[in-house]
């Protein structure tokens, strides 16, 4: 295929950040029109980086970008435009309280009069051509993710784009708003336009993408043509040595197996009054996993901060077993308790929101301090003790494998996959009874997420109760032992993680107790 | 009996000065500037266009001699050229050197009060007059200067007409403010702008130039401010420290009116209302009771924050990077 040419063309692309780390290094890749182009590798490989500078976001500092051919300079977001490249970010780039057409038509310098209903009749246009939905009045912070997300891709396609890169764009999705994503996708490619989409997912890798370039620590580590490869091989690339990709389920210990939290009648509304979780009932078995399935904003973040004490409840009962083993059950009642009390008991949750740093970590503070939000309340002296946590800290990088220069670098200098590490290591050396985590491993690379996974069943084995709220389904159902699927803050019905198919999960997570759309 | 012909035009009078700074500050603040400086600005609005009149009318041995064309330009040019560099300083801290807008805009006003008193003393020095002030009679004239019709016209006149200039510009600012805001491209890009400068950045607006240009054009409407309240308010009478803490009222009445310049062209007049209510209720001779009438702006400009912060409406929130700078590549 030496005679095509390439749409755009990146050669020896270096990149560093205050002079020390080297995002990319001596990077080189070529992005054919008709053609899907899959980039893959760890947190932390230089992926959005090396994307950013196709968008004029960052600024290599070595290298040359050509599109068609010719060499061009790219400084701007602008310059992007002008020729062609379009980016959708990870976080989306919306404003918020603007509409879908004020956003799509933002930053254009149109000839003639500002005409938002011209505008909007355009927009129709484009999505009757490539099939999406899209109401140009709607306010962007009514949109549901998948809705905002269309909206970024209508943006692109309104400004002629040409070459489209997608960063981790199924994030955020449920399967059945990724196969209508990935038809659009496959639409456009046919429509001779060049695509590059970011990604970890193995499976969607070797669904969407004609070619898959792979990247390691920076550097451009090979390419090939995704039918002629496996997810195993891509994987051992992507790592740099051989890992197994079976996510490890050993079997409930039927015979130890208790109660530990029962969730009665659980109702919660938020501030503004919308009610998040309505008649929630569910009981989290010791040496468990439970799963916790849903379109994100389905009340998980809700039940999680309920159990924890973070979230004031409306009615109904969140009861903490102490002990059944007895003649009389041990109960103590969570809602009204103070947080601290029921962190106290053994019940941490470890939350990985959206921006992971906003909950659980404070970002300009290094890893020890990080590691002393959980111990600072111990012992009676007036001084903390600065070494357990720093000990603590120590071991967390060693056994995570935390990518950082030393313990006293401050949080908010990792790359997310490692400030993950951090947070769900100091959760689990908390030694707690019932562990809450939530998308703990959002946007971590396989390598990673297999360690979170190992380090979730060894709780497991030792008979805490783990709480796991995921947004990939092939992964849930191969962690979790039943799965409890929300809808719109509903139970849509508990399965076991054994006998359930994705489908049948996709399905309650759209519509109660699943059944046909 | 509540006189309501002669309390409106006071009322309107003392709302000018207060709309040209709540004006300016919106245009500011919706490029995420929260330019604190603003009542200093107003100070040094006002002496730059002191400073250029007087000697200007110091040229003349008789200053009711003076060109009326020259003579309302020059004041107006150093009012907007003080009021610019006022504002291209505030940029270059906050924007370009990303320094605390907080603390440049406490300092901005800290050293516009300074400046406006310092300058003001030495003029005052210069003329050598018995009473700490300085009259520019002749300017004034041509600020206060209305139709003259108006007179004619009754209590329509007295209402609609009595006033100078500067006040119909202020009005026409405002609405014009809120015109360009939420129908044209260019609002919409500030905007942009105020709320998700990392969005706006990746749509190819530029980021340091509308934060520059909403900036410095903010401070030079509110520099007019300054200039109304001295040649027309004041009759051309500069005082140290007369102004007062109006800067202060104008950026309450920016959280008042959520955001809208036009809003502000009647709230402003609300709060120029609320600022004279003390002449015109009856207090007898006792003073205390006055001053306690005094404080009914600052009473009100809290109960609307408690209101205003209420209610929950995302259109009603300050602008979401408001006093946050902004980095392309900051991780």
């Amino acid at each position: 295929m030496a005679h095509r040419v390439p749409a755009v063309s990146m050669r020896h692309i270096t990149k560093e950040f205050a002079g020390k780390v080297v995002a990319n290094r001596d990077v080189s890749l070529d992005i054919y029109r008709g053609e899907i182009l899959a980039l893959l590798g760890e947190n932390g490989s230089g992926k959005t980086t090396l994307m950013n500078m196709l968008s004029g976001i960052y600024y290599p500092d070595a290298g040359e970008i050509q599109i068609d051919g010719k060499p061009v300079n790219i400084g701007s977001p602008k310059d992007a435009f002008d020729h062609g490249i379009g980016m959708i970010h990870q976080h989306f780039k919306l404003v918020n309280v603007f509409t879908a057409a004020e956003n799509i038509v933002l930053g254009l310098k149109e000839k003639g009069r500002f005409d938002l209903a011209a505008a909007s009749e355009r927009i129709r246009q484009i999505c009757d051509a490539y099939g999406f939905d899209v109401d140009p009045n709607q306010k962007v912070y009514d949109m549901s993710v998948s809705q905002k997300q269309t909206v970024e891709i209508v943006k692109l396609l309104y400004r002629g784009a040409e070459i489209l890169i997608l960063d981790e764009p199924t994030a955020v999705l449920t399967p059945q708003e990724t196969d209508k994503l990935f038809a659009v996708l496959r639409n456009m490619r046919d429509d001779g336009k060049a695509i590059i989409i970011i990604t970890h997912k193995l499976h969607e890798v070797l669904d969407i993408s004609d070619r898959v370039v792979v990247l390691r620590k920076g550097e451009y580590v090979g390419e090939m043509a995704t039918a002629e490869t496996t997810a195993q091989e891509m994987t051992n690339m992507m790592v740099g040595r051989q890992v197994s990709l079976n996510i490890d389920r050993p079997p409930v210990e039927m015979d130890y197996r208790m109660e530990r939290i029962r969730v009665k009648n659980l109702t919660v509304r938020n501030h503004d009054g919308v009610v998040k979780l309505d008649d929630v009932s569910f009981t989290a078995y010791t040496g468990e996993i439970l799963g916790i399935a849903g379109i994100s904003g389905s009340g998980q973040k809700e039940l999680l901060e309920a159990i924890a004490g973070l979230q004031p409840v409306e009615s109904g009962s969140i009861e903490y077993v102490v002990d059944a083993t007895g003649p009389t059950e041990e109960v103590e009642q969570l809602i009204g308790m103070d947080p601290i009390k029921i962190a106290q008991m053994g019940v941490v949750l470890s939350f990985v929101p959206e921006d992971r740093l906003g909950m659980g970590l404070v970002a300009s503070m290094d890893l020890t301090d990080n590691m002393m939000l959980r111990s600072f309340r111990d012992g009676t002296s007036p001084f903390t003790d600065r070494k357990a946590p720093r000990h603590l800290a120590e071991l967390v990088v060693d056994e995570l494998e935390v990518n950082t220069p030393g313990v006293s670098t401050p949080v908010r200098r990792l790359s997310g996959g490692n400030v993950q590490k951090v947070l769900v290591g100091r959760e689990i050396a908390a030694a707690p009874t019932v562990l809450l985590s939530a998308y703990a491993v959002r946007g971590l690379d396989v390598n990673s997420s297999y360690l979170i996974y190992d380090l979730l069943n060894r709780q497991k084995g030792n008979g805490v109760a783990v709480v796991y709220v995921g947004e990939d389904l092939d992964v849930l159902l191969e962690l979790c032992d039943r799965i409890l699927v929300l809808c719109g803050g509903k139970v849509s019905g508990i399965v076991d993680g054994r006998t359930t198919t994705k489908n049948e999960v996709g399905m309650m997570m759209t519509k109660l107790g699943g059944g046909e759309a | 009996m509540f006189d309501i012909v002669s309390f409106i035009p006071r009322a309107v009078a003392q709302s000018v000065p207060l709309l040209f700074g709540s004006t300016g500050e919106i245009i500011t603040e919706k490029s995420g500037n929260l330019n604190l400086g603003i009542p200093g600005v107003m100070y040094v609005g006002a002496i730059s266009g002191v400073i250029g009149s007087f000697l200007y009318e110091r040229s003349f041995s008789d200053p009711s001699q003076i060109n009326a064309f020259l003579g309302v330009l020059i004041p107006l040019a150093c009012c907007l050229l003080g009021s610019l560099l006022m504002g291209l300083l505030y940029c270059f801290l906050t924007v370009t050197l990303r320094a605390n807008q907080n603390v440049t805009g406490l300092a901005m006003t800290t050293f516009g009060v300074g400046f406006g008193n310092f300058f003001g003393g030495s003029l005052i020095k210069l003329t050598g007059a018995a009473v700490p002030s300085i009259a520019l009679s002749a300017t004034s004239n041509l600020f206060r200067r209305s139709l003259p019709l108006a007179s004619g016209m009754g209590w329509f006149g007295k209402v609609f007409l009595s006033y100078g200039f500067l006040a119909y510009v202020a009005f026409v600012v405002a609405f014009a403010a809120s015109y360009v805001l939420e129908r044209t491209r260019v609002g919409l890009q500030l905007r942009a702008v105020g709320e998700d400068p990392a969005t706006a950045d990746a749509a190819g607006v530029n980021i340091t130039r509308y934060k520059y240009l909403a900036t410095c054009l903010g401070c030079m409407i509110a520099g007019l401010g300054g200039l109304y309240y001295v040649m027309d308010y004041a009759n051309g009478v500069w005082s140290n420290d007369a102004f007062g803490d109006r800067g202060w009222l104008a950026l309450a009445l920016v959280i008042f009116t959520i955001w809208r310049p036009k809003v502000s062209a009647a709230a402003s007049i609300l709060f120029g209302g609320l600022y004279i209510l003390y002449l015109y209720i009856p207090s007898g001779g006792n003073m205390a009771v006055k001053e306690l009438y005094k404080m009914i702006p600052y009473v009100v400009t809290i109960v609307v924050l408690v209101f205003s912060s209420m209610r929950n409406m995302r259109e009603n929130q300050p602008p979401e990077s408001l006093g946050l700078p902004y980095f392309r590549e900051d991780r």
